[in-house]
């Protein structure tokens, strides 16, 4: 039971979204999660103020669909297959949070002093991060499955550029402004 | 309909599949980038194995989908600026926030609702990008 409720090993977890993108393609699709941003976008009737969003959202229904499932995943996973799942990141990552006051580290998912409690600079920092990731997302034209999973799996150079980019932008927040933000 | 129920169930796997490996937590993508751990890396390297044979494969023996139209994966547009400042963007947003789009669903599922300020926030800034897209360099 332990293996289904622990941490699921990555060379589980890879292979699987690898089958998944797999199996999408097969049925003449391609996985990409984030143009579901400007799907959502297009449906609230953001096409009438820029045509961006002009365009026939009802062709992306089913990847709507896929993101409904991931929810209901994301349910499934935390209440019927987890029991208080705690990610064992390393000790070192564990002294470093915990310097910048996440005393959660090591003990929850996630550092519950940043998702639970709803102050404002929280909020801020929630806000101006899902800003990037939109931003950021449509911009280079595709998120971690678009660029990192599908591009390089078809072995496209301009999804490496993607991710080199990925990279860049991570490890600037990570130590740059990590210490100036927490 | 089938169709649809298929599309929901391969979301229901991905999301299982994102929290349980841990692809949605905050702490695994701090300790990536501070280079702490093998898992994510492992997680990302083994989904490219499967991902690169798999497709190889498909455009190798010049496979049909199911409704038997040529696979075809759409090419990517040949240019530098777009990827690198708008995967520059994504990175510091994924790295604040500890989650890229998928798991960002997987983990309003499982009860994060918090991350539904993160979602406010990717949809004004999908709506900006398209706004101004006009003048960002391509």
């Amino acid at each position: 039971m332990e293996m289904i409720f622990g941490t699921w090993p990555w060379y589980v977890g890879g292979p699987l979204v690898a089958i998944i993108m797999l199996i999408l393609i097969k049925l003449g699709k391609s996985f990409g999660f984030s143009s579901n941003f400007r799907t959502m976008c297009a449906a609230i009737g953001a096409g009438k103020s820029c045509d961006f969003f002009d365009f026939n959202w009802k062709s992306q229904r089913w990847n709507l669909l896929f993101l409904l499932g991931t929810i209901i995943g994301g349910f499934i996973a935390a209440n019927l297959l987890a029991n208080n799942q705690i990610a064992p990141i390393s000790e070192e990552s564990i002294s470093a949070l915990q310097a910048y006051g996440f005393e959660s580290a090591g003990k929850a998912y996630l550092p519950t002093e940043l998702f639970f409690d709803l102050s404002p600079k929280n909020i801020i920092i929630l806000l101006v991060g899902g800003l990037f990731i939109g931003f950021g997302t449509r911009y280079a034209g595709g998120c971690t499955s678009g660029h990192a999973i599908s591009g390089l799996s078809d072995l496209q150079w301009p999804s490496l550029v993607a991710v080199v980019g990925f990279f860049i932008g991570g490890l600037l927040m990570v130590h740059i402004l990590f210490p100036l933000i927490f | 309909m089938m169709r649809k129920l298929i599309f929901v169930l391969l979301g229901i796997a991905f999301g299982i599949v994102m929290y349980k490996a841990e692809a949605a937590s905050w702490f695994r993508i701090f300790e990536m980038f501070n280079f702490q751990s093998f898992h994510m890396y492992g997680f990302i390297g083994s989904a490219l194995a499967v991902g690169v044979i798999g497709v190889q494969y498909f455009k190798r023996s010049q496979s049909k989908d199911v409704d038997g139209e040529d696979i075809v994966i759409q090419p990517k547009a040949k240019s530098i600026p777009r990827y690198l400042i708008g995967g520059v963007f994504f990175g510091l947003g994924w790295a604040l926030v500890g989650a890229c789009p998928g798991p960002i669903f997987a983990l309003l599922g499982s009860g994060v609702f918090s991350i539904i300020i993160v979602i406010i926030g990717a949809l004004a800034g999908t709506y900006f990008y398209g706004l101004i897209r006009k003048y960002l360099p391509h």
